[in-house]
């Protein structure tokens, strides 16, 4: 039997503290597991931020590369009396000469073509622009500002790693041992950190072999065993034989393994410097070297930029290591080289990336920029307020002010209710079947974009007029009924102002969902690269969004930062459009 | 009713239950409850009557701290259970909650069957070691309440099916369940009908035998019928409290006079 | 260029309509203009909404279905030039047709498309000056007969708020236009589709290979290689990671905001989830795919897990991320919807936070919960751009979220940027989109019946 006023002595007694106690570390954890939800959202927030602002830091800013060039127009290709000529002259060889002029000791095919990769295309487009916009400079000698390429844009902003110069604790003697290499020696181990990173190479590599011999090793007993039970003497013959192969490899691997194991131990030693280390540059004398072969206190370079003087007794030096090592980047030794000598002598320079804003899309990244995408923008936006707000506010009105409460009213509702939740890319479906196969819209143009965001927008936007209109109090329709205005007079003259601002703020957020949706566009063809900015609403034309979706499946690393810096500005504009939604409902709310 | 009025005698022999001295109220910058002494005997029915908006049901909710729930709210002065004051920082107000159990306004059955809502308060506060001992108890407090005999039979359906008076039964057998000491009981007829409400005041007068009862109520008869002490709240402040017996019949303060009356309220 | 002149002079007619019918109602007043049944800006209103309806609903009627006629007529030239050209390729050549046509450049020449080009000029020009002329004087006949029918007795401001009516109402019923389009045009194309493979729709739906371009001959799909079993393994798979994260974190953090966060607390917190749900998913998916997948493959990498580069791991996160102030903001609104009254019982009987929340407030908004799970559910199957950005390509089936995964959307995307023929690939694209919208539907209209089911309890 229980009797419940014995149970009242239960309360404030120690079973019943050390319950509580327990109870309320329940409470604590619950608690925690809330503040750790929030803070999770938060962090994700915050990386996804700083990923995105990050990665746009590097295309804030574009390089240039200025070289004094004579503008001949003999070399140019044109006649200076004649503008058709000036603008259709062959700017683009004249400014790949002009680089090869200034690195004339550049010779061989593929170094060539690296010189090549350090200017962009758009080189010779701003040469000619500048050339036609003032034809008097042709024959004149003019500092010439050339765009850099993507790689040596990123280079120069240091995300290829930056040359770093190491406090020598020795002087290097250099000796020339050839036409074009250097022997450099020093009484300290100055080079033992590259030499630490040559000899862990060769270490992992030792163990590869280890691992291939004991490959072997396991072949040859198993082949042995082979041997064993085969039932033929060819059979047993042929698996001893391959045993003995096996064996010959694996000693082969194995003293192989052991050699370079004795190399990556030894305290010292000489060895080549490959592309997957990092690189060893000396400045000589006005010249540079690069280091191929690497032992703790000597070194073996190559010259790659000629020395201004042999006269190596009395050397002016500059060690140098890049700690990217030359295959995880695509810039090669030479072009560090090359831009090193040009900054020297102060001719590259950055300047805010305005090219990015101005410029439509290109397939070269120092070139691209959203201007195209946010005209495109700009018309589907269009077309789809001009669809989306009429529409979804008459309804609205009409669903809340006329309606019968009828099933088929119902479905309505119902209805809208589900097409707010139906995914956006079966509305680019719709819209692939029907306005562009059926009625014939053109594919591509920000009119068939904007007819489906509309459509996708609509039910966000009647859902959010008709919870307006409910907020308007009934005692202002009486009011006007009163007065004898019939029901349309009602809703148009006094409901409808009333609800405005509550309408608007949800067209802006629904406007604000159909600027960041991608997925239905790139199924009606708004994927396409397009160069030229639109004209009109039949123009083919991308979107911000797609842009962001097509650069960021470009392998190029400079279309990363782009991609970044085309989401900065595409999450500008909603936070914009959400500040208005914002301000709209801050300012004009009334609580009735 | 009237054999079972006890002489001003009895009430004088009972013990205190709860002693408030000096308790002020504030939501915020309002002032809702003006230093207000008044001690709460055991095994005794009081009544706090008043207009609305006079803070009776406030003081009822600081009596078991349930205006901790509430941000704004400060609570100054003395208020002893027992000789110990509940806003102590040792107090947990969980305990107390069980202690000074709760009967609101609007029934409020949670959407559990009946079984589960009355062994709720069992179950949270481990009064019960096994299966056999919580259906005693939950039978013992159906019993006590009164309801016992309409719900025994669908233990296993939702509380929220039963009729207002049976819910707020319940809900008085919930609260019963968890073994208070003082029952507050915020209104606990003003959802329902007249013959729901004759149910529930019958059951009140039977509870004061185990506990001391706290009514709040806007209904004058009603604190006539069910009380032996009535104290009566205006703006805040306690104009009169006393005898049931001498409130009504020979009221001294003349705002009470007023509303006896039906002046205002 | 005509047709937008003729629009221009719909409109102009509409105004004038709307002057002259108001000041012939005035004069038919005689100065007294209480003797109208209608004020004479009613009378205006009519005749302008008439002129309007006429106009406008002939230019686009007429001057659609005579483009629609004339496309079936090019398409009928070019087959009789070039028989046997696929339907791309006669589409291509009629869009170069189009072009030249108005003086564009298109990108080939050849006598075909020349002569097509000039026999367009021709018919188009008829197709506009004829739905010119035809609208215009569908207005002007429009004005001329409101015009004619005003006298002081005339209902025109009943006749106009009825016109009125009937286009509010039209608005109202294009939601459901817009769902029996897609209805008809996913419909449509699958049932294309299932003619392709023969019938044979248990091998869409039960098949495990799935590579349905690979095994086009004739106009016929492979049976055997539509197999969208892996796109809907790798959908499941995404999505239950997805609302793995989402669920628990989202659950907690309105528990955390309705029931326990400060007033301080919740004015940052839940403009933070705001801000979470308005990001564009574009930008999710580029999230996924330049940070979070590097990350899980190096973090897998360190603890010696081979983790392929767009893992269904990385995919399945972010995207659950993004359903993070889905599930948390329709979760605090059905908590929050728990009457205090509940809340108060919980307490009055000596339960601490914890105890209420979980064992009454959570109960009683179950079935708000589950619905925002499935709409959460029904949002992740559908999303998009995350996946196509950072879940694999290839259809892999297979239980390890370390893989890469496909997901129905990618196919549809793939399909239809890749280099595909877009006729071939519509079928499986459409059947594919299809079965996205059943599942997504089923979802949706269960949720919003318990949504609808739960707020007839609490009202």
């Amino acid at each position: 039997m229980v009797a419940m006023n014995e149970l009242s002595a239960l309360h404030g007694s120690d079973a019943s503290k050390r319950r509580l106690r327990k109870r309320r570390a329940a409470e604590t954890r619950l608690k925690m597991y809330g503040i750790g939800a929030i803070i999770i959202a938060g962090l994700a927030l915050v990386t996804l931020m700083w990923s995105v602002v990050g990665n746009a830091r590097y295309a804030l800013s574009e390089s240039y590369i200025t070289l004094p060039l004579t503008l001949s127009a003999e070399e140019l290709g044109v006649d200076p009396a004649d503008p058709q000529s000036i603008r259709r002259g062959d700017y683009e060889n004249f400014v790949r000469d002009a680089f090869r002029d200034r690195f004339d000791y550049v010779s061989g095919r593929t170094p060539r073509r690296e010189l090549g990769d350090l200017y962009s295309n758009a080189a010779g487009f701003d040469l000619r622009d500048m050339v036609v916009e003032n034809p008097a400079l042709i024959g004149q000698t003019v500092d010439v500002r050339m765009l850099a390429s993507d790689v040596a844009d990123l280079y120069i902003k240091g995300d290829y790693g930056t040359l770093q110069t190491p406090d020598l604790s020795s002087p290097l003697r250099f000796t020339a041992t050839g036409e074009d290499t250097v022997l450099i020696e020093a009484t300290q181990p100055v080079f033992a950190d590259v030499f630490a990173d040559v000899q862990n190479d060769l270490l992992a590599l030792a163990e590869r072999r280890g691992r291939e011999a004991a490959r072997q090793e396991l072949g040859r007993i198993e082949f042995l065993r082979r041997a064993d039970i085969a039932e033929t003497t060819e059979e047993r013959t042929a698996a001893i034989e391959e045993a003995a192969r096996r064996e010959a490899a694996r000693d082969a691997l194995q003293e192989e393994a052991d050699d370079l194991r004795d190399r990556a131990m030894a305290s010292d030693g000489f060895e080549e410097l490959t592309e997957d280390n990092e690189s060893l540059l000396f400045k000589l004398n006005g010249g540079w070297l690069k280091a191929t072969m690497v032992g703790p206190d000597v070194a073996e370079a190559t010259i790659i930029a000629p020395l201004d003087s042999r006269d190596l007794n009395n050397p002016d030096y500059e060690m140098l290591v890049q700690p990217v090592p030359e295959s995880a980047r695509k810039f090669s030794d030479d072009q560090i080289v090359w831009i090193e000598e040009l900054r020297s002598q102060g001719a590259v320079e950055q300047v805010f990336n305005w090219r990015f804003f101005t410029a439509s899309d290109s397939r070269d990244a120092e070139r691209a920029g959203i201007w195209g995408a946010a005209v495109g923008s700009f018309w589907t936006m269009l077309v789809t307020f001009l669809l989306a707000f009429p529409i979804g506010t008459l309804a609205a009105i009409y669903l809340e002010e006329f309606a019968p409460r009828n099933r088929f009213t119902d479905f309505v509702e119902v209805n809208i209710n589900n097409l707010a939740a139906v995914p956006s890319i079966v509305f680019g479906l719709l819209g692939l079947a029907v306005f562009l196969g059926f009625f014939g819209v053109p594919r591509s143009a920000p009119i068939a974009g904007g007819i489906v965001l509309a459509l996708m927008t609509l039910p966000t936007i009647i859902i959010a007029s008709r919870a307006a209109i409910r907020a308007v109090p009934p005692s202002i329709r009486d009011a006007a009924l009163g007065l004898g205005a019939s029901n349309l007079q009602t809703a148009f003259h006094h409901v409808l102002p009333l609800a405005m601002p509550g309408i608007l703020t949800g067209t802006i957020i629904g406007m604000a969902q159909a600027l960041g949706e991608t997925a239905p566009l790139i199924l009606i063809g708004m994927v396409a690269f397009i160069v030229d900015v639109p004209g009109s609403v039949t123009d083919p034309a991308t979107v911000l969004p797609v842009q962001v979706f097509r650069w960021s499946d470009f392998p190029e690393r400079a279309f990363e930062a782009r991609t970044a810096a085309a989401i900065c500005v595409l999450l500008a504009f909603l936070v914009l459009m959400n500040a208005f939604a914002v301000f709209l409902r801050k300012r004009f709310e009334r609580r009735w | 009713m009237t054999n079972m009025r006890m002489t001003e005698q009895d009430l004088q022999d009972r013990e205190t239950k709860i002693a408030s001295r000096g308790v002020d109220v504030f939501y915020g910058a309002t002032h809702a409850i003006k230093d207000v002494d008044i001690d709460i005997l055991n095994n005794t029915v009081t009544a706090f009557i008043g207009p609305s908006g006079c803070g009776k049901s406030t003081f009822l909710r600081c009596l078991n701290r349930m205006n901790d729930t509430i941000d704004s709210c400060r609570v100054t002065g003395q208020i002893l259970l027992d000789g110990d004051d509940i806003y102590h920082s040792s107090v947990d107000p969980v305990t107390l909650r069980a202690r000074v159990g709760m009967v609101f306004q609007k029934p409020n059955p949670f959407p559990k069957s009946i079984f589960d809502n009355i062994a709720y308060g069992p179950r949270i506060h481990g009064l019960v070691n096994n299966k056999a001992e919580l259906d005693e108890v939950v039978e013992k407090s159906l019993r006590r309440a009164a309801i016992w005999n309409e719900v025994k039979d669908r233990l296993d359906q939702p509380g929220t099916g039963l009729s207002g008076g049976q819910q707020q039964r319940l809900c008085i057998a919930r609260a019963i369940a968890t073994a208070p000491e003082v029952l507050l009981m915020d209104e606990p007829c003003s959802a329902l009908d007249p013959i729901a409400t004759a149910q529930i005041e019958e059951l009140i007068d039977e509870l004061r035998q185990d506990f001391a009862v706290v009514i709040v109520t806007h209904s004058m008869q009603q604190a006539a019928r069910v009380s032996q002490k009535t104290a009566f709240f205006h703006l805040g402040v306690i104009a009169e409290h006393g005898d049931t017996n001498q409130i009504f019949t020979n009221p001294v303060d003349k705002r009470t006079q007023d509303y006896i009356t039906g002046r205002f309220g | 260029m005509v047709l937008t002149a003729s629009f221009v002079a719909i409109l102009f007619l509409a105004v004038a309509g709307y002057g002259m019918s108001r000041s012939r109602a005035v004069s038919v007043a005689g100065g007294n203009l209480a003797r109208l049944h209608s004020r004479p800006s009613y009378h205006g209103t009519y005749s302008l909404l008439w002129v309007l309806i006429a106009g406008i609903a002939t230019l686009l009627i007429v001057g659609e279905a005579w483009a629609l006629l004339n496309e079936r007529i090019y398409f009928s030239i070019i087959e009789d030039a070039r028989p046997g050209l696929a339907q791309i390729e006669k589409q291509l050549i009629l869009s170069d047709a189009h072009q030249l046509a108005r003086g564009g450049i298109a990108s080939a020449t050849g006598e075909v498309r020349t002569a097509l080009a000039e026999t367009i000029r021709v018919m188009d020009t008829w197709r506009v000056v004829v739905t010119a002329i035809l609208s215009l004087a569908a207005a002007a006949a429009a004005a001329a007969l409101t015009f004619g029918r005003i006298d002081a007795d005339w209902r025109a401001r009943n006749r106009s708020e009825n016109i009125i009516r009937a286009i509010l109402m039209i608005c109202a019923i294009i939601a459901i236009l817009t769902t029996i389009g897609i209805v008809l045009s996913l419909i449509f194309e699958t049932i294309n589709f299932f003619g392709k493979i023969d019938w044979q729709v248990h091998k869409f739906l039960f098949g495990t290979t799935w590579s349905p371009l690979s095994g086009v001959s004739a106009g016929k799909l492979d049976p055997d290689k539509v197999g969208a079993v892996p796109l809907f393994a790798g959908t499941f798979m995404i999505t239950i990671i997805a609302m793995l994260v989402a669920v628990p974190v989202g659950l907690f953090a309105a528990v955390y905001l309705s029931d326990f966060a400060s007033k301080a607390t919740r004015a940052w917190a839940k403009p933070m989830l705001e801000i979470l749900a308005g990001v564009p998913t574009v930008v999710y998916g580029f999230f996924a795919a330049i940070t979070v997948a590097p990350a899980i493959r190096d973090a897998g990498n360190f603890l010696g897990l081979s983790v392929d580069s767009s893992s269904a791991l990385a995919a399945g996160t972010v995207m659950g991320i993004m359903i993070i102030p889905f599930i948390s903001s329709l979760s605090d609104d059905v908590i929050n919807s728990v009457p205090q009254s509940l809340r108060d019982g919980s307490y009055g009987l000596g339960a601490t936070k914890a105890e209420t929340i979980r064992q009454v407030v959570l109960p009683a908004a179950l079935p708000g919960i589950v619905s925002a799970v499935l709409l959460g559910v029904s949002r992740a199957v559908g999303e998009t751009m995350i996946v196509v950005m950072a879940a694999g390509q290839g259809a892999n089936l297979t239980w390890n979220p370390l893989e890469a995964v496909t997901t129905v959307t990618v196919q549809i995307v793939m399909l239809y940027t890749g280099d595909t023929d877009l006729e071939t690939a519509s079928g499986p694209v459409f059947a594919l989109g299809f079965t996205l919208f059943c599942v997504t539907l089923l979802l949706n209209v269960v949720a919003l019946r318990i949504v609808r089911r739960y707020r007839e309890m609490y009202d």
